[in-house]
């Protein structure tokens, strides 16, 4: 999906990594209703699962490194590019993007590590877990309606707030990056069936609306 | 469906969590000093309350947190959320009955322990279950 040929993966792997729902490239576009709703699979991300007491020492340490961890659930924090989900109380989703990976020349999942040291909790590197959907257009939150139960709109779903639960019965962490702009993190196993389960959802808004 | 109050992530539905069953059942302090029978109490009986139950959840989708919760069973109202190893709220007085309402006669559907029909005066006769004699 993402081409980005400056970068030299370890053992040329990087070249031959393909993303988990690459295949649905050209249905996402043909899908894609430009100005209603868009849909397409984002680049590859670092993403580090992080286990830290966030009241604790270490706690701090991480979050100075991390630019912020979140206090509770739907809160977003990182800084420059670096997002933090909650997941859970002593549990956290760093997501950064690709170049920040230490085979890449970045170091966040070792300066993480290291700021963790010893202590209780873990750093460990997610990369390839999950995948990026990234929906945006003027129906992305009626899209959304038709598979999670969660209140969506701005009042109590805002822009900068993220949260784990389901869409189309498939768990996953929901992201609003903007005010009609998404992002979906599911594992990377249930890429093919969310992105299809997105594509039937959007199928309705490429015909012209009813009156 | 549940609409169940997460102590982290507030209003979620039912589907996200996981049922983990009975709440403040406590591990043996000794278990090696357990007999066969009184080992099976612990890791097999359970209550069945008809009334508030307290039981534990877990928050499987959102902040996989466990949590207890007393639920009514039967009218599926949620009495109150409360962390892992805190007490049993006070709000609902524990059922007396528990487990026996199979019981009675009046709950069976065969007729072995259904009551004589009175009136019928032909109790012999009657092998089979009489008509009527539960409803």
């Amino acid at each position: 999906m993402a081409d980005t040929a400056a970068l030299n993966g370890i053992n040329g792997l990087r070249e031959i990594r393909r993303s988990p729902a690459s295949h649905l490239t050209a249905a996402m576009e043909a899908g894609s209703v430009e100005g209603t709703v868009t849909l397409k699979e984002g680049p590859f991300q670092t993403m580090v699962g992080l286990r830290v007491d966030p009241r604790s020492e270490e706690g701090a340490r991480v979050a100075a490194l991390a630019g912020g961890l979140p206090a509770r659930c739907g809160e977003v924090g990182g800084a420059d590019g670096v997002s933090v989900l909650w997941l859970g109380p002593s549990e956290f989703l760093v997501v950064a993007p690709e170049e920040a990976h230490d085979s890449l020349g970045g170091d966040l999942i070792g300066s993480l590590g290291a700021a963790l040291g010893g202590a209780p909790g873990q750093v460990v590197d997610l990369s390839a877990n999950r995948t990026t959907f990234e929906l945006s257009g003027t129906r992305a939150r009626a899209v959304l309606e038709k598979g999670c139960s969660l209140d969506l709109h701005r009042r109590s779903f805002p822009p900068g707030t993220a949260l784990s639960t389901e869409v189309g019965n498939i768990p996953l962490v929901l992201e609003k990056t903007g005010e009609e702009s998404f992002r979906l993190f599911p594992r990377a196993s249930f890429a093919d069936f969310l992105g299809r389960w997105l594509l039937d959802a959007m199928r309705e808004y490429a015909s012209p609306e009813v009156p | 469906m549940l609409l169940i109050s997460c102590p982290n992530c507030g209003s979620r539905d039912e589907t996200e969590f996981h049922y983990g069953g009975q709440a403040h059942v406590p591990y043996p302090e000794n278990p090696a000093a357990l007999d066969d029978r009184q080992w099976a109490q612990f890791l097999f009986y359970r209550d069945n309350t008809k009334g508030a139950f307290a039981e534990r959840w877990l928050h499987s989708t959102g902040c996989r947190q466990w949590f207890n919760m007393l639920r009514d069973t039967v009218t599926y109202e949620i009495q109150a959320v409360y962390p892992m190893g805190g007490g049993r709220p006070d709000r609902a007085a524990p059922a007396p009955e528990s487990g026996t309402a199979s019981t009675a006669p009046d709950s069976t559907t065969t007729g072995t322990a259904a009551p004589d029909v009175s009136g019928t005066g032909t109790g012999s006769a009657s092998t089979t279950a009489p008509e009527g004699a539960t409803e």
